[in-house]
């Protein structure tokens, strides 16, 4: 790989051991990937907090140790210094205030505290949630960024039009010491053209519709650039951030085009950009059953946990959760938790609707969600979720089952402990 | 893969491929080959090494000690995170052999630290099935297959 002398001198070890290692890393990251170069960033969003178990032991040594071993892959323990980049924390294992509820060991959310508190004083911004967009890292179109989370990633790129690859606890950590990612796949222009025409010939309007879309797309092209056509109403950030994340979980999407939408596509014919249509996907009623049913995997109705906000909701969806549940009290065979990022649920304490929902009996939670902390009301056996993403990763990844649908569905589902949601 | 129970046991055939190089050195073991591709955070389990997506092809079998051959990776950004802590636990593949080069698989096969190979001059899961002898060589950008006996139906 050809590297200025700037980063030469980063690789060399004459900017200190850190720097040293991180741009070892991208050296043998950018080679494994047959990069050229590496291009600037200053926009880095990744996962350096110590919160889960497997941790311990590592965050016993320190934290240096930690961001050694987890986010630079360096044998030797590096001394961490101030990020380079502009750095955010996307989502965590636990939520700082409400960990007991989580069923999280104290000592291990005292971890957290302390690896936040490290990691804070030397330039990582603590937004804690998957979703950097909605809380103040917006990047603009053709920034070149160093994002993890794969429903952000897609984000980033359709819809922001800014650019990134999805990147790993390791590249990022070393982006952010160093200001540099191997300049390769969707930084490159040429890669980001479309490469499958979506032929949408039903109705799609609400998140549980775009999520059904998703779902289905993302098995079907993997991680490919679909470019969809069809009759909807213009699609807004909570409808393409529900669509990106169910996209990305069946499959690996990372960029698509939606003609008049997404910022570099003004037109069919530039969402292509000359590539030639490898294929094109129908999707109708038969493709929109076949995802429905993909994702819901229960057969008992009878609900024991109700999760909302996969990817994080936006203060609109924790205001229409907090509506659906005003008045009303939760079934006392359900827990519900509605997830948020911390600095909306200020927001939301602000305007009264966090005290709509624990009225009613449910939990706001910020920080963390259930996939990524392990960690659900004890007992839980089934849940309902308006989330494919969620729907997709909670069977594999604790064993529950679960139900798919819309939001008003599952507030039902967590006022009746009953699950009587199904395919209009 | 049976059409040929009939015919009596014969000497190993060996094939050999030339690819590129993605994480170099040289490691040799039994091949575990899927067609599906494969998520690393919640695809995983980095305890065991086993895959546990449902509808996964290889859900319950684990890659620990196999040479993993696969068409590439899928699903979250944790993918290398979640190979990376394979390592720490010693559950990591011995190589691994993929078709598809993404960012994920990239940075996972750096941090699971094993010799890994793409762009084979042949399609390695046209050739290579579950249970073959499988020797990476990285470094000079070889693999090698022995197949594995079939003399009757498995």
């Amino acid at each position: 790989m050809k590297l200025t002398d700037h980063e030469k001198s980063m690789l060399d070890g004459a900017q200190g051991r850190a720097k040293a290692r991180a741009m070892d890393l991208l050296v043998r990251y950018g080679e494994a990937l047959g990069a050229e170069r590496l291009i600037e960033t200053n926009n880095v969003a990744g996962a350096f907090n110590a919160s889960t178990p497997s941790v311990r032991e590592l965050a016993r040594k320190g934290f240096d140790a930690v961001y050694s071993e987890l986010n630079l892959d360096s044998p030797e323990v590096v001394e961490v210094p101030r990020m380079v980049a502009n750095t955010c924390q996307l989502i965590t294992g636990i939520d700082n205030e409400q960990w007991r509820v989580q069923g999280i060991p104290d000592d291990l959310a005292d971890q957290q505290k302390r690896a936040e508190k490290y990691f804070g004083a030397r330039g990582i911004n603590m937004f804690a949630t998957c979703t950097p967009y909605q809380v103040g890292n917006v990047p603009v179109k053709g920034e070149h960024c160093a994002w993890m989370e794969s429903s952000a990633v897609v984000y980033c790129n359709a819809v922001l039009g800014a650019r990134t690859n999805t990147e790993g606890k390791e590249s990022t950590g070393a982006a952010a010491l160093t200001g540099r990612i191997p300049y390769w796949g969707y930084h490159i222009p040429e890669n980001r053209r479309g490469t499958h025409l979506v032929d949408v010939g039903i109705e799609v309007d609400d998140i549980m519709e775009w999520g059904l879309l998703g779902y289905y797309l993302g098995e079907i092209v993997d991680d490919e650039i679909p470019v969809l056509t069809g009759s909807w109403r213009s699609p807004n950030l909570i409808k393409l951030k529900h669509f990106g994340a169910a996209a990305a979980s069946s499959g690996g999407v990372e960029m698509y085009h939606i003609p008049d939408v997404t910022p570099e596509a003004r037109s069919l014919e530039q969402a292509f950009g000359g590539n030639r249509i490898r294929a094109t996907v129908r999707y109708g009623a038969a493709e929109r059953r076949i995802a429905y049913e993909n994702l819901n995997c229960a057969t008992d109705r009878n609900v024991d946990f109700v999760m909302l906000g996969c990817p994080h909701n936006s203060i609109d969806q924790v205001w229409l959760i907090a509506s659906l549940l005003e008045g009303r009290k939760l079934s006392p065979n359900t827990e519900l938790w509605v997830h948020t990022p911390r600095a909306l649920r200020e927001v939301a304490d602000r305007n009264g609707y966090t005290r709509m929902i624990t009225d009613a009996g449910g939990f706001v939670m910020s920080d963390t969600c259930p996939a990524i902390s392990r960690h659900m009301p004890k007992g839980t056996k089934v849940v309902a979720t308006d989330s494919a993403k969620q729907a997709h990763y909670l069977p594999a990844i604790t064993g529950v089952s679960t139900w798919f649908g819309s939001v008003q569905e599952c507030v039902e589902a967590a006022i009746t402990g009953r699950w009587n949601g199904g395919l209009q | 893969m049976s059409a040929d129970g009939s015919s009596p046991p014969a000497a190993p055939v060996t094939i050999v491929l030339r690819g590129r190089k993605v994480v170099g050195g040289c490691a040799e073991g039994e091949a575990l080959v899927t067609r599906d591709t494969i998520s690393g955070w919640g695809g995983i389990n980095e305890r065991d090494g086993t895959v546990i997506e449902r509808r996964h092809e290889l859900r319950g079998q684990s890659f620990k000690d196999r040479i993993l051959v696969f068409p590439g990776a899928k699903g979250s950004s944790g993918w290398s995170a979640y190979f990376h802590m394979a390592r720490l636990n010693g559950v990591a593949p011995k190589a691994m052999i993929f078709n598809k080069m993404t960012t994920k698989i990239a940075l996972g096969a750096v941090v699971a630290r094993a010799p890994a190979m793409t762009e084979l001059e042949q399609d390695p899961l046209a050739i290579i099935e579950t249970g073959d002898w499988v020797k990476v060589d990285a470094d000079n950008g070889v693999v090698e297959i022995t197949k594995r006996p079939r003399g009757g139906p498995s």
